[in-house]
């Protein structure tokens, strides 16, 4: 790579000639081409614009998002922040935004360890695990996911009203109006204590990493465990108990029609989580599976005669390389579950598509409208993209 | 690369610019079709398209024949009737309440029949105008007689029931916010979805039009196990909404609201009506003669009325085929002339 090195090709390269306005010339004809082709894909977006806006004018529909900033008046059942009928059009697609995420990033999370175990199980020499994972995979993918939805949610609105709710274990209910668990009343103190664990846990990131660079220069192992407990367990509580150890318990009760207090998981978003998880677990058992069976079975016979144990020769050896396959497609598993997740508007889950449909057919602005839940899922869709490209990156194999 | 990229730009402006010569004409050429004279159009398509509900018990429903039956539905044979003469030349497109407005916008169907509250908003923002109030109606509450629940008041923590994008949803959160009630609300588009939803008990309370809760409450297996509340918490004037604009057409779907009114308030009916040509009434005769002069100055044969009534028969009779059987009284819906708001303005 040195500087002095010139390029032999550049040496090689045919001499400049003048652009001829003729159709012999290649360049000439080149630009004609590809002036053509813009030039019709720009009048044709230009076009369906221009259609549009005329149309809407002469049909005196109201256009703008001057819409976002008035009162929505629209109730919304679940939210992660605070929202009231009086808060604006903005405010309401936002607690959309949020839904939607919570059962997206949630599902993600459900659905990829789902996904993975059922797939190293179907893998298992294990007669019957192998065979109730194929089924699994076979059955669950083979239905239409709003199918399942709607089973689901019919399955929980079959469960008792509140006032015969099931009751398991003290303080947790279950009924056709949700889950109802205990919950702590959120304090300062709480606060502090999951920003101690979350500095911990960054802590003990850093430690493994410096542990396996020394491992790497004298061969000894250092235990990370120690670490991990202090950092992430110890540290917290610390914080916890050293700004007084709040601990009330909100527990739920019935009170009138239903459940107050405590922390709900209504039927809609369990419905939806549910189905997209088990739904989407179905494919990513069989990536996963693919990708163990792409590692050639040399590298599992190389690393049992090193004299790793069968946990190791999993971890170490067979699923770093085996992610390689598997990133990609799970990208799109991914993908699949946030769009997916617009099918909620069956089950009345109030996710973004939800609450912007009600938004454009109370202020008649579809078009806005639409291109709002496009722009959401859009962006939702690239981030995770170029996550899960970055990812992939990171991981690729790296040739010597 | 200079040259490259002064010669492509210039190349892009003029292909640009010739293009946008041409298409403009295009794309004015066919925009008023579809929206400025719906009238002229249903014509000369010889059919009413009419937007209706996609399934609602006495407003507008498929029977056993594929037939839509309703009040809504019959509104659409008189329209017809009025414009061609003959009652089935309809054809019917069910609507959600959420797609309804953008059906009517994108001249999908001609006109509104189909429980939809007049407003203000709605009026002038959507495209699109009312041209009659066809049922007075207001926004009431269905709760099971299990719940043992007997005014609205009593709803305090509630999980009700409603349909989005309607201004139920809106009624309600005005409601609560007024009367502080704290509720939670399931909110499904689809009325089966959302019937199911309350029939289940995953809502103690289901809230919609009265009409449309004494529908739903004829349809269930066991009528007497809901109770409709007594509070009736909005004014829901529905109406026949046609495209803003379009007022020739507006004002054959407006008066023969009016014709429906004015039989029933001088006893034509489908049996007699074709007496009344000779009525010595001189209004009546106006209206239902072959010399009355009425029809052409709406742009219609000179029989329109007695073809209307003779398809429908009057108001009244059409209220008690369709909306009686499932329970609705007459209420505000009465004519003015026995205490009610129906009024027709006079046929002159």
């Amino acid at each position: 790579m040195s500087q002095t090195t010139i390029d032999p090709r550049s040496l090689r390269a045919p001499p400049r000639r003048p652009l001829r306005l003729s159709w012999s010339d290649e360049r000439v004809r080149a630009i004609v081409w590809q002036v053509l082709v813009v030039g019709v894909i720009g009048a044709i977006v230009w076009w369906l614009w221009s259609n549009t806006v005329h149309n809407l004018e002469v049909r005196r529909i109201a256009t703008g998002f001057g819409f976002l900033g008035r009162e929505a008046g629209l109730p919304i059942a679940e939210s992660l922040i605070e929202y009231s009928p009086t808060d604006t059009y903005l405010r309401a697609l936002t607690v959309g935004l949020l839904n939607t995420l919570k059962v997206a990033v949630v599902g993600i999370v459900l659905a990829t360890i789902l996904g993975t175990v059922i797939g190293i199980a179907r893998l298992s020499k294990n007669w019957l695990l192998a065979k109730i994972a194929a089924v699994y995979v076979e059955v669950i993918r083979d239905l239409p996911l709003l199918l399942q939805l709607l089973f689901w949610y019919a399955l929980l609105q079959g469960l008792p009203g509140p006032r015969q709710a099931l009751n398991p274990v003290q303080g947790v209910f279950l009924s056709n109006r949700g889950l109802k668990l205990p919950w702590i009343e959120w304090q300062d103190a709480h606060s502090f204590a999951l920003i101690a664990f979350l500095l911990g846990a960054a802590g003990t990131w850093l430690y493994r990493r410096a542990a396996i660079a020394k491992r790497m220069q004298d061969g000894r192992p250092r235990a990370v465990w120690p670490v991990a407990v202090g950092a992430m367990l110890v540290l917290p509580v610390a914080v916890w108990a050293a700004l007084g150890a709040p601990w009330v318990v909100d527990w739920p009760a019935l009170r009138g029609f239903n459940f107050r207090g405590g922390l709900n998981m209504s039927p809609e978003y369990f419905a939806l989580l549910l189905g997209l998880t088990l739904y989407t677990a179905g494919f990513i058992a069989e990536i996963v599976r693919a990708g163990i069976l792409a590692v050639p079975g040399g590298q599992w016979e190389a690393a049992q005669a090193l004299g790793l144990h069968p946990g190791q020769v999993l971890r170490q050896i067979v699923l770093p390389q085996a992610l390689r396959v598997i990133v990609p497609p799970m990208t799109s598993q991914y993908l699949n579950i946030t769009k997916n997740s617009s099918l909620a508007v069956a089950i009345g889950y109030q996710d973004i598509v939800s609450i912007a449909n009600t938004t454009l057919n109370q202020t008649g602005q579809a078009i806005e409208g639409i291109a709002i839940i496009m722009l959401v899922y859009l962006t939702i869709s690239l981030s995770i993209s170029f996550f899960m490209n970055w990812y992939n990156a990171r991981i690729a194999l790296v040739e010597r | 690369m200079q040259p490259f990229g002064l010669s492509f730009a210039r190349a892009l402006g003029t292909v640009a610019l010739g293009l946008g010569l041409v298409l403009p004409g295009l794309a004015r050429a066919q925009a008023p079709a579809g929206a400025a004279n719906t009238f002229d159009a249903v014509k000369s398509r010889g059919q009413l398209v009419c937007g209706v509900n996609t399934g609602l018990a006495g407003f507008a429903q498929p029977d056993s024949q594929g037939v839509w039956r309703g009040f809504d539905a019959e509104y659409c044979r008189a329209i017809a009737a009025a414009i061609f003469g003959d009652a089935t030349k309809v054809r019917f497109v069910p609507t959600t309440a959420q797609v309804r407005f953008t059906a009517l916008q994108s001249g999908e169907v001609d006109v509104l029949s189909r429980n939809t509250t007049w407003t203000l908003s709605r009026d002038t923002s959507l495209g699109l105008d009312f041209a009659a109030t066809n049922f007075f109606d207001g926004q009431g509450f269905m709760v099971k007689t299990s719940l043992g629940v007997k005014s609205a008041k009593e709803l305090e923590g509630a999980t009700i029931c409603v349909q989005p994008g309607t201004t139920t949803e809106q009624n309600l959160s005005d409601w609560s916010r007024a009367n502080r009630i704290k509720f939670t609300p399931v909110v499904i588009e689809r009325l089966e979805e959302i019937v199911g939803a309350y029939i289940s008990g995953r809502c103690d309370a289901y809230t919609t039009d009265v009409s449309g809760l004494a529908a739903t409450r004829s349809a269930q297996p066991k009528p007497d196990d809901h109770l409709i509340l007594p509070e009736v918490i909005s004014k829901e004037p529905l109406a026949l909404g046609v495209r803003q604009g379009d007022a020739r057409f507006a004002d054959v779907v407006r008066w023969t609201h009016f014709l429906l009114l004015s039989a029933e308030e001088f006893g034509v009916t489908q049996a007699n009506v074709d007496k009344m040509a000779n009525d010595p009434r001189p209004e009546v005769k106006r209206m239902f003669s072959k010399d009355g002069g009425l029809g052409p100055m709406l742009g219609l044969p000179e029989l329109w009325a007695v073809n209307v009534v003779k398809a429908v028969g009057n108001y009244g009779e059409l209220f008690d085929r369709t909306l009686k059987p499932i329970g609705i009284q007459r209420g505000p819906n009465a004519l003015w002339t026995t205490g009610g708001l129906q009024y027709s303005p006079p046929f002159r």
